[in-house]
């Protein structure tokens, strides 16, 4: 299997404070990918970089490249809704439209443009993300009236509903109950045989049950990357290993 | 199954709808910046009309007469242009203003922002904002039907149109203005400092007056020049109730005009396009205008020169 | 010196409890003061306060005199000022907001909105007289009041809905530019239904503002004695505000009891407007809450 992802000599500054210092590493293709390490270690930041988001934020700065189906992403012709559009994200906290739970799922459709049936495509999505039978009987309800758990998932539905490449999740589990962050778990597994999945989590457990390959990260910099078997049982460097018996982090 | 899907993705988002949706963005954006610069066109408007017909009135009027002839008589003969009654008039409404505002509206604020508890607060201050939302007819009304017979009872001299009514009206009119922001200043000032006070066994009193308000002062003094600012563009209170004679005179018991009360006087009659009369509204609105942009750039100059202070 | 310390200390803490008072006082002569307008308003104005009041043309006989024209002039006025103020005050807010960044233009911008906000309101009217009555033809009309209470209205309802749009949640904002929506579409579709509540409270507030604006109205030149109602934005017109200025600046007492009771009809329309703008903040509210 290829790559989805080719990251280069990524560097990224916060204004003056510099946060990812020359990542280089690749993301397989149709593969659950982790990013793991402890907080504030540039997990997010690095997962931000593959979709664009900085471009939101005034004051952030990329350097390198990310390469994406061998594109450089940051190349000045290519257009970001372009991007943002074949690679979906989940985030750290649910965020649905304050609208219904059919507007949410169809939200993504209708601004690019979609001329099927919208109908089938809510329903489609809303089964892949195993919410359709709690809320085939509201789809006209609003999406605010949902539990957490559902909540996520319908952002992830949403995610679906642009038939994206690659979906990025952003610590998705991060406010879920146990039983809700178990069946978000089961999902993942399931769709990474259609998707490439790159999830950050600072939940190690997490990244053993579902990723095929993880990459530890800390202070800013890739210290380790390579199948999650392996490394769990095997990390290359001290600090992989510190890190993942639970002396820091 | 992957390939389905891109393929199905290419033929739905062709490169001509994101071209045209590119299109589509650049209009919008344009449009937006248009009506952003309607905020710009209209200063351009106001200093534009209002220096076109002051310079005609000025074809017709010498500067030298605007500025220093004691009489103010465009509406009859012998005609005379000298703004400085007007400016007394203005100037005696805005610090009679002043006076009444000054000392209700800094103790409110002094209560609301060390005494008052917080549901007190929620409650006042609404009520106090309803003072400033009331229309200024209405306080017209109020001065000159209330206020002067309330006072003629106690004060034989005092005209039936005068400056006092007039001040007290714009002073409870601009009481808002000094509370409210002088006590979002005095909120502003950090805890620890008044912790600090009350450690040493400092009395609420003391709190406020030697630590809140010093700390606040600029604030205060930038809320008190943007409340006499807008006592000086007033306009329907001291055309109802302070009557329509220029002079110059610092006795508030007598009839008076401001230059927003000429300009209502003479909106209010058939000016003739074209006239002297017709300009020199003009002529006085532009005096009022730099008058009050004068304040308030010296507010907001204030205001920034403090937190420059407070950063070093 | 124990003692002279505690005596001083009761000093202070009754110096303390006198200035508590005093500035309690403050605020209760404040209050006191509205209590005693409102008052001395409905009282003067009750006995013209009848149905009749509201129906009839205007008189030069106090007892047939009503307030059915200014009334309908000032519905007209404000109605057309809103139509023009609220699509332009939200676009050049959406501007400041997601367009403009940190440029030259936007801080011009700026600038201008915090000083139009202190330019006196007469000297809009002194603007709108050169400009809408005379300058663009016109006339005395129910259009040319509205654009210019349009130019008066515009700084604070920008300012408003700012406020509005930035409480708007990023986490949502950002949800709609990841599906890859386009800035025009991430506002037309999240943030201004998110914000529309907030947006019409500060809509209504600001139009409440022109409602009771009596200086710009005389300066362009409405007209007090009007006997027909506006059937259309070229027609004249008369508002409230100039009516009870009116009546008010005649001598006899029966006029003076009239402006009164225009009084409370514009204080009474004023209060629907607050009402209307306090229910969909309390409804917004909840909304967001839930
Ligand atoms: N918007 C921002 N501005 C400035 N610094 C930021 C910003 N976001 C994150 N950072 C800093 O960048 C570093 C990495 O943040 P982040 O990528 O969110 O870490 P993680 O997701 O691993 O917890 C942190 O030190 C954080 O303080
Ligand atoms: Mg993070």
């Amino acid at each position: 299997m290829g790559n989805a992802f080719e990251i280069r000599n990524l560097n990224v500054y916060y204004g003056q404070h510099q946060v990812l210092y020359d990542v280089n590493m690749n993301i397989r293709e149709r593969a659950v990918t982790a990013i793991i390490g402890p907080s504030g270690c540039g997990k997010s930041t690095l997962l931000r970089c593959l979709n664009r988001m900085h471009d939101l934020q005034p004051g952030v700065r990329v350097t390198g490249e990310v390469r994406f189906k061998g594109r450089n992403i940051y190349d000045d012709d290519v257009d970001p809704m372009e991007i943002r559009y074949r690679i979906g994200m989940v985030f750290q906290k649910p965020n649905p439209f304050p609208k219904s739970i059919f507007e949410n799922v169809a939200f993504g459709p209708r601004i690019n443009g979609y001329r099927g049936n919208l109908n089938e495509l809510v329903e489609r999505c809303l089964r892949q993300a195993a919410l359709w039978d709690e809320v085939k009987d509201r789809l006209h309800a609003s999406a605010l009236s949902l539990s957490g758990g559902q909540q996520q998932r319908l952002c992830l539905a949403r995610a679906l509903a642009v038939e994206p490449e690659v979906i990025l999740m952003d610590e998705p589990a991060s406010a879920l109950d146990p039983i809700s962050t178990a069946k978000l778990e089961d999902l993942i597994l399931e769709l990474k045989s259609r998707y490439t999945i790159v999830l950050v989590t600072h939940n190690m457990q997490q990244a053993g049950r579902v990723a095929d390959e993880t990459a530890f990260f800390l202070n800013g910099r890739l210290i380790e990357m390579g199948p999650t078997r392996e490394m769990f049982a095997n990390p290359r460097e001290k600090k992989t290993e510190e890190y993942l018996t639970g002396r820091f982090g | 199954m992957a390939n389905a899907v891109a393929e199905g993705r290419d033929l739905r988002v062709s490169p001509r709808w994101r071209d045209a949706q590119k299109r589509r963005e650049r209009w919008i954006a344009r449009l937006l910046l248009l009506a952003g610069l309607v905020s710009v066109l209209t200063t351009v408007g106001i200093v534009l009309t209002l220096t076109v017909d002051t310079v005609q009135f000025f074809q017709q009027v010498s500067l030298w007469e605007f500025l220093t002839d004691d009489k103010w008589t465009p509406l009859f003969t012998p005609k005379h242009f000298g703004i400085l009654p007007l400016l007394n008039g203005t100037f005696l409404v805005a610090v009679g203003s002043a006076l009444v505002a000054v000392p209700l509206g800094l103790g409110s604020a002094i209560y609301l922002s060390e005494y008052a508890s917080d549901r007190v607060r929620r409650v006042v201050k609404p009520l106090l904002e309803i003072l400033a939302g009331i229309p200024t007819v209405v306080y017209g009304y109020f001065a000159l039907t209330y206020i002067t017979p309330l006072l003629r009872r106690y004060i034989e001299n005092l005209e039936v149109f005068n400056a006092l009514s007039a001040c007290i009206a714009v002073g409870v009119m601009i009481i808002p203005t000094v509370s409210s922001l002088s006590e979002d200043a005095m909120v502003a000032v950090p805890r620890s400092l008044r912790e600090a006070a009350y450690a040493l066994g400092a009395t609420r009193l003391e709190v406020a007056l030697k630590v809140v308000v010093p700390a606040a002062f600029s604030g205060i003094v930038a809320a008190i020049i943007l409340a006499v600012s807008r006592a000086v563009g007033e306009s329907m209170i001291v055309a109802l109730a302070a009557g329509s004679t220029p002079k110059l005179t610092l006795n508030p018991l007598e009839s008076i005009q401001t230059m927003t009360g000429f300009i209502v006087q003479v909106s209010q009659g058939d000016v003739g396009y074209g006239t002297v009369e017709y300009y020199s509204i003009y002529a006085v609105g532009m005096a009022l205008f730099l008058v009050t942009l004068a304040m308030n750039l010296f507010a907001r100059w204030v205001v920034r020169r403090y937190q420059e202070g407070v950063r070093a | 010196m124990t003692g002279e310390w505690q005596r001083r200390r009761r000093v202070r803490q009754r110096l303390d409890r006198i200035f508590a008072a005093v500035f309690l006082l403050a605020i209760a002569l404040s209050l006191l003061t509205l209590v005693v307008l409102l008052w001395d308003v409905v009282r003067d104005g009750a006995r013209w306060l009848r149905w009749e009041f509201l129906t009839s043309y205007p008189s030069r006989i106090p007892e047939r005199a009503g307030i059915l024209v200014p009334l309908v002039g000032s519905l007209w006025v404000i109605g057309l000022t809103a139509l023009i103020a609220l699509p332009l005050g939200v676009a050049a807010a959406v501007y400041l907001e997601f367009y403009a960044g940190d440029s030259w233009l936007s801080r011009l911008i700026e600038a201008n909105i915090a000083n139009l906000a202190g330019v006196p309101s007469i000297v809009y009217g002194l603007l709108g007289l050169a400009i809408f009555v005379r300058g663009l033809h016109l006339g005395r009309s129910v259009l040319a009041a509205a654009l210019t209470m349009t130019l008066l209205v515009l700084p604070v309802i920008i300012v408003a809905t700012r406020e509005a749009l930035r409480s708007v949640p990023v986490s949502l904002i950002h949800g709609a530019y990841a599906l890859g929506a386009t800035r025009w579409q991430v506002i037309r579709t999240v943030v201004l239904p998110t914000a529309a509540g907030s947006i019409m409270t500060g809509v209504i507030l600001a139009i409440s503002r022109a409602l009771g604006e009596t200086a710009p109205m005389i300066t362009i030149g409405a007209w007090a004695f009007i006997t027909f109602l506006p059937r259309h934005p070229l027609d004249g017109f008369s508002v409230l505000p100039i009516q009870i200025f009116n009546w008010a600046a005649r001598p006899q007492p029966a006029f003076q009891q009239l402006a009164a009771a225009g009084i409370v009809v514009l204080l009474a329309v004023l209060l629907s407007l607050n009402a209307v703008a306090i229910w969909l903040r309390n409804k917004y509210q909840k909304k967001a809450e839930w």
